[in-house]
């Protein structure tokens, strides 16, 4: 089945967040934009639900912590059970000042790399990934909606779109684009 | 334009009242001699049963140990009691001095706070500017109450720093060898260099900032006020240190930590952003600042958890390194917390850490404002506590417990401060409308 969507070219931020709203109210669906730089509010203007990466990076953080806490105890306490200055180290407890730093650094390194994987993998991109962006110029300058056609009119949506002040119109058909 | 209401106006007068009665309670309950002391040991024990021992271990906190040992040899067995006499004498001292600066510490935690506002000429916060503006109005009364007493303590009419009773410097080495900052004189001239010098901003920053509501032409009255606020911050940073040294540090006259006076300024800063919050949140309870959005109060919410961290992060350098180098003098700070005030000493660290990271993490939760006001009377509990751990050690040694005369130092104090800030609110318009920023403060949101 080819489905048809529109590309609406825009060269400012500011332009493109109306348009966004406004086709937005006129009960289309907008499939992506695509951005030179990050947007302040688009996700907000496009529906678009919160993101989920925070509660991620809190469960690796404490992934993290667990990890600093069961290492220093097993480097420290358990194996190779050490005197310094002063502190012989038989108890975590009583050495666990010591280890704050360690596991404060963990939970950092776990929280950060892990929520950057994940938010990659999220996002689909890996090295060697191809570009998605249909357009090169949204790497530039421009920005690019993606108005899915369906079953609407589409001399109607794109005079919409014109008058929103994209551009650059181009109606598109996907699977065709696809291959 | 605010009003102050028949209520909260009565509230604040009966907590004055109420306070002022406790502590004249609590300064005549003292005890008078020894065998007063001995009397009331005699039937704290009955019902506590073996509270006794502990008290008669021979450790004590590192700058009552030399007074200690000097009674020793001249009184013997009573010693001991003298001692504990001596505390308690101290105790409603010590805990009106808490409550005194402790919200003091708010007002100048504010105005430090409004004056980065200003120096960074930031967007976000002039719609709260008013409410930072009032905070700062206890300054005065706040300010002219601890210096009356501290010029009391710096010359020894009571004992709350032991560097400042001649018969206790006159065996002490080491305090031989700091009387030349550590004297009431000094004492009292620097306190009043920086009480002037912060009293003088506040005066003209909340004077220039009324001025430029009048008179928005050109921005001429915005411009001084961010040079006086970035004068200010470089005076503040340096007086604030030299403060936390002598108003609090000195009690430990033998100890020293040399980031205590950025400990102190965490301390602060995150009490004075909390109650900006709170009092943020009642008056638009009450109908008041609707121009503030939740935008605002979640950045007040992030800072209230930011500078939390910021705190533990200090207070945990500053015990690490103690900690873990381990030199008795330096060292017996701690030892006499963990050991004598054990539960407030970690229970500050829960209520100024752990809960604050717990509840406030969420972004979502920082716009709900029982939330912040939750989590904000928890950390200016917590704060208090962070005082509290920081005087009483050295004041009431072991001889400590939240009495009449603590509870009613911070009624007392509280009353005045409810009182001086929500009189300062109904001065003026509550949007400080001819800031430059106050559109883009109006509209601030994300």
């Amino acid at each position: 089945m080819a489905s048809k969507v529109i590309h609406a070219l825009y060269i400012d931020d500011d332009v493109l967040m109306d348009a966004v709203k406004k086709v937005r109210e006129e009960r289309y669906h907008i499939e992506e934009v695509f951005c030179p730089f990050p947007v302040h509010g688009l996700d907000k203007a496009m529906g678009i639900p919160h993101t989920r990466l925070a509660i991620t990076s809190f469960m690796y953080g404490c992934v993290g912590l667990t990890v600093a806490i069961l290492m220093m105890n097993f480097i420290m306490i358990e194996d190779w059970p050490q005197d310094i200055g002063g502190k012989p180290s038989f108890s975590y407890l009583e050495n666990m000042p010591a280890f704050v730093p360690i596991m404060f650094e963990l939970t950092v390194f776990f929280a950060a790399h892990l929520m950057v994987i994940t938010f990659y993998m999220r996002s689909r991109l890996w090295p060697f990934k191809k570009a998605e962006n249909p357009d090169v110029r949204t790497t530039d300058d421009h920005f690019l909606m993606e108005v899915d056609a369906g079953k609407h009119d589409v001399n109607q949506l794109t005079s919409l779109l014109s008058d929103t002040g994209a551009v650059e119109i181009k109606v598109i058909d996907k699977e065709e684009d696809n291959h | 334009m605010y009003t102050l209401s028949n209520r909260l106006r009565l509230f604040s007068i009966i907590l004055m009242v109420v306070g002022l009665i406790g502590l004249v309670i609590g300064f005549a309950q003292r005890p008078g001699s020894i065998e007063e002391v001995k009397q009331m040991m005699a039937s704290h024990d009955a019902h506590g049963g073996g509270h006794g021992e502990s008290d008669t271990k021979t450790y004590s906190g590192n700058t009552v140990h030399e007074k200690d040992d000097l009674e020793k040899d001249t009184h013997s067995g009573d010693a001991h009691y003298e001692h504990i006499l001596h505390q308690l004498q101290n105790k409603p001292w010590a805990s009106l001095y808490v409550a005194a600066f402790f919200f003091f510490m708010i007002a100048l935690g504010v105005l430090a706070f409004y004056a980065i506002q200003f120096a960074a000429q930031a967007g976000w916060s002039p719609v709260l500017f008013r409410v930072m503006e009032a905070i700062t109005a206890y300054l005065v009364p706040g300010g002219l109450i601890l210096f009356v007493i501290l010029a009391l303590s710096g010359f020894h009419v009571n004992h709350l720093f032991i560097w400042a009773d001649p018969e206790v410097v006159a065996h002490d080495k080491l305090i031989q060898g700091k009387v030349g900052w550590l004297n009431g004189t000094g004492f009292i001239i620097r306190a009043a260099i920086f009480l002037g010098g912060w009293l003088l901003y506040r005066h003209f920053a909340v004077k220039y900032s009324r001025k430029q509501d009048e008179d928005s032409e050109g921005n001429k009255w915005y411009k001084k006020s961010f040079k006086i606020s970035a004068g200010f911050l470089v005076f503040f940073i340096y007086t604030e240190s030299m403060m936390s040294w002598d108003w609090i540090m000195s009690f430990d006259p033998h100890w020293f930590s040399t980031l205590f006076g950025w400990y102190v300024f965490a301390s602060l800063f995150v009490s004075g952003i909390t109650t900006i919050a709170l009092i943020t949140i009642y008056l638009k309870s009450k109908g008041y600042m609707d121009f503030v959005n939740n935008s605002h109060i979640h950045d007040l919410a992030k800072f209230m958890f930011g500078i939390s961290i910021f705190w533990t992060y200090l207070w945990f350098s500053q015990f690490m390194l103690i900690w873990y180098s381990n030199i008795p003098e330096e060292v017996t700070y701690f030892i006499t917390r963990i050991e004598d005030y054990n539960l407030p000493f970690f229970g500050m660290l829960v209520m100024n850490f752990i809960f604050p990271l717990l509840v406030l993490m969420n972004s979502d939760f920082k716009r709900v404002n029982w939330f912040v006001v939750m989590a904000g009377i928890v950390i200016l509990c917590g704060h208090y506590i962070d005082v509290y751990n920081m005087v009483m050690p050295a004041t009431v040694g072991k001889s400590w417990f939240i009495g009449i005369s603590e509870i009613s130092a911070v009624l007392l104090f509280l009353g005045l401060f409810l009182f001086v800030v929500f009189r300062a609110l109904t001065k003026a318009p509550l949007l400080a409308k001819g800031n430059p920023y106050i559109e883009e403060s109006k509209h601030f949101h994300y």
